[in-house]
């Protein structure tokens, strides 16, 4: 079968300092003044200068048509590059990629729509945005305010809606969008469970009976697992592996293991200003003894050890957050200043004292950002480490729901 | 259709073709603008007639009753209105189109389309900003006995041409520049009403040395507003010479924009 996208080699560089999205006059001034030596440097795409690091580096695949194509990694592994350059929103550094196709490109839900506009006003105007003209949203129309289900409040301004409704009517639009490519990054990260299995089942039919080619990036490995046949497993901007979905999401699984094995202050999967740093974690049980598995509802104490490499910086705030690993729904927020606690140099370690866990059995993630007293971010790790929760006797009945009925367990009585 | 996506350096090629296909864009843009600049305000569109006017009210006083600036054939309110309405559309345009890239940074970051219709989008509402102003002006004209010359209407129809020309071609680099240097957001202010002092807006350029009323025509809106009052006291005796450097001026301003913001285009969604 001939193939739909063809990737040869793509490859894009990218300079540090993300941070800093933008730069002053100043910041140029300066640079100039060193110009006249960079100019006769002949400039080189293969080798990396100062500063400079590969986000995508020479990755090859083939698509056929019809064909779901998952793709997966960790955060900053390259997979929202990779799609910005096939949405041709920024060119790659070297190598090419073909499409044969109409591209409708769905980086984001509800890009463009505007708040003080009504929805039948964001139909049009997000449908001009995706590349639909005014016959195509018109023969549309009905069909995106029924699958939207937001009928009631077509005339109402956007800003009065929910952030439900808001998703619900974003995706309708991208999803009649009818194009022969479709390219979906991480929009089931929002919405409740119902919009997020509408979503997929929209998706399954648009590659399954419509015979389009999708490329899905998913944070949720279960979504890719019900849509694509096929993933690919990018790290650090390589390809690790191409190939069925199973298996791929298996070695992805693996790694992640491995990833939260590797001591905090070596790894490289984080970004931030670095004037703060978390060097390690460790989960303790009540006996102060460091565990991997915790336990329902058992207390258990989270060490945090922080560095400062600023010695200006007095006090921090910390950000930690529980998510599901399989489908990446956030649980908890757990927040130094929801408490009102200041935290200083001295507080070194910081320990938090979970009690009675009311989380269920399974897998989770946790990410953790330092922060500063501005809300700069010194240090953010978006997936710092992996632990599990095992079954314990949280309502001391020796039973509680299972996996799958929620992820939270209260307590509660009944008279 | 077949998207081949290759590395890009230097000059992005005007793909005419690509722009023609996403026409409708321009229009929903101008639309959105048009739509959202005057909601939540009371008098709605009615700000677009009383800027104007309380402009016009503002610089009568001042420079008309006080300053005493000569207005030559037509009466001091109608010659500052002439120049502010003219003056008004091409900064609109300039203004708006300056930082159109980075209020819609949530667009060019996620999706793909030719870039320059953002900034040229911005014409539209502007223009139908114009066109109200413009009827109040025919209002004022008739209130103090003046009737235009019909030479009016080519008058302002190439006087609009300039002003899109030169007002574009400026946002287009301001807009790109915008991108890269955020410092383009505090100086532009400062930059238009700085302009505002090189047109004849307040002023006539007959009380100039006539090798300076040469220079300032170099600014596009200098022929035109000139122009406009000349038809307007009922003339036909338009410096065609100072509208035609005026023209090649805008040409220029439009071909530099252009040229910028092609070679950097690349970078938008990057640096945004």
């Amino acid at each position: 079968m001939n193939s739909i996208i063809e990737v040869k080699h793509l490859s894009k560089k990218y300079k540090l300092g993300e941070w800093q999205k933008y730069f002053t006059l100043r910041d140029t001034l300066v640079g100039i003044s060193k110009l006249p030596f960079n100019i006769f440097r002949k400039k080189e795409n293969k080798g990396l200068s100062k500063g400079e690091f590969w986000a995508l580096k020479n990755i090859s695949f083939k698509v056929s048509q019809g064909e779901a194509i998952g793709i997966i990694g960790p955060n900053g592994a390259g997979k929202s590059t990779l799609l910005k350059i096939l949405s041709r929103i920024t060119p790659p550094t070297n190598g090419d990629a073909i499409l044969r196709g109409r591209v409708g490109s769905l980086l984001e839900v509800g890009t463009g729509f505007h708040q003080e506009l009504t929805g039948r006003e964001n139909i049009y105007l997000n449908g001009a945005i995706l590349g639909m003209n005014r016959r195509e949203i018109n023969k549309k129309f009905n069909e995106i305010v029924e699958f939207s289900g937001v009928e009631r409040f077509l005339d109402m301004p956007m800003k009065h809606y929910s952030t439900g409704m808001y998703m619900r009517l974003a995706f309708a639009v991208a999803a009649h969008l009818d194009p022969e490519i479709l390219i979906v990054d991480e929009v089931l990260a929002v919405g409740d469970a119902e919009f997020q299995e509408k979503c997929l089942q929209k998706m399954d039919s648009i590659s399954k009976e419509e015979k389009r080619t999708i490329i899905f990036v998913s944070h949720n490995m279960e979504a890719v697992q019900k849509l694509c046949s096929r993933a690919i497993l990018i790290d650090k901007g390589k390809m690790v592996k191409d190939g069925n979905v199973n298996s791929v999401i298996d070695i992805y699984l693996k790694r992640s293991q491995q990833v939260s094995k590797i001591s905090f202050s070596k790894r490289k999967d984080r970004w931030g200003t670095g004037q703060v740093k978390v060097i390690n974690v460790n989960f303790k049980d009540a006996k102060g003894e460091n565990i991997q598995n915790l336990k329902c509802g058992e207390d258990v104490e989270i060490d945090v050890g922080f560095k400062y490499f600023d010695k200006m910086v007095k006090k921090i705030d910390f950000v930690i957050e529980i998510n599901s690993f399989y489908d990446q729904n956030k649980i908890v927020r757990i927040d130094n200043k929801i408490l009102r606690k200041e935290i200083g140099v001295k507080d070194n370690p910081v320990k938090i004292k979970l009690h009675e866990i009311p989380i269920l059995p399974g897998r989770y993630q946790f990410s953790i950002s330092v922060l500063g007293k501005e809300g700069e971010m010194y240090d953010c790790f978006p997936e710092a480490g992996l632990f599990n929760i095992d079954y314990g006797d949280f309502y001391k009945t020796g039973t509680m729901p299972e996996k799958g009925q929620g992820y939270l367990l209260l307590k509660y009585d009944i008279e | 259709m077949i998207t081949h996506i290759k590395p890009k350096s230097g000059l992005s090629n005007i793909d005419l073709a690509e722009i023609w296909r996403y026409r409708e864009l321009f229009y929903i843009f101008a639309w959105r603008d048009i739509k959202v600049r005057y909601k939540q305000t009371i008098l709605g569109v009615g700000w677009a007639v009383l800027q104007p006017i309380f402009s016009t009210f503002i610089f009568t006083v001042f420079f008309g009753d006080l300053v005493k600036i000569p207005s030559g054939a037509l009466p001091y309110p109608l010659f500052v209105l002439i120049g502010l309405i003219f003056w008004g559309f091409f900064s609109g345009i300039l203004s708006h189109a300056s930082s159109s890239l980075i209020e819609n940074e949530s667009i060019v970051k996620k999706i793909y389309f030719p870039r320059e219709i953002l900034p040229l989008s911005t014409v539209g509402a502007n223009l139908v900003d114009f066109a109200i102003s413009f009827t109040l002006l025919i209002v004022v004209a008739v209130y103090f006995h003046f009737l235009p010359n019909p030479l009016l209407i080519l008058i302002v129809l190439i006087g609009l041409i300039i002003g899109i020309l030169g007002a574009g071609g400026m946002g287009l680099l301001l807009s790109a520049f915008n991108i890269k240097y955020r410092d383009v957001r505090y100086i532009l202010p400062f930059f238009i009403q700085m302009l505002v002092f090189l047109t004849p807006v307040i002023y006539p350029t007959t009380i100039m040395r006539p090798s300076f009323r040469y220079l300032i025509a170099l600014n596009p809106m200098t022929g035109v507003i000139e122009a406009a009052r000349v038809v307007f006291a009922g003339g036909s005796n338009v410096n065609w010479q100072v509208l035609g450097i005026s023209a090649i001026s805008s040409l220029a301003l439009f071909v530099v924009g252009l040229y910028y913001f092609k070679s950097t285009e690349r970078f938008f969604a990057d640096l945004v």
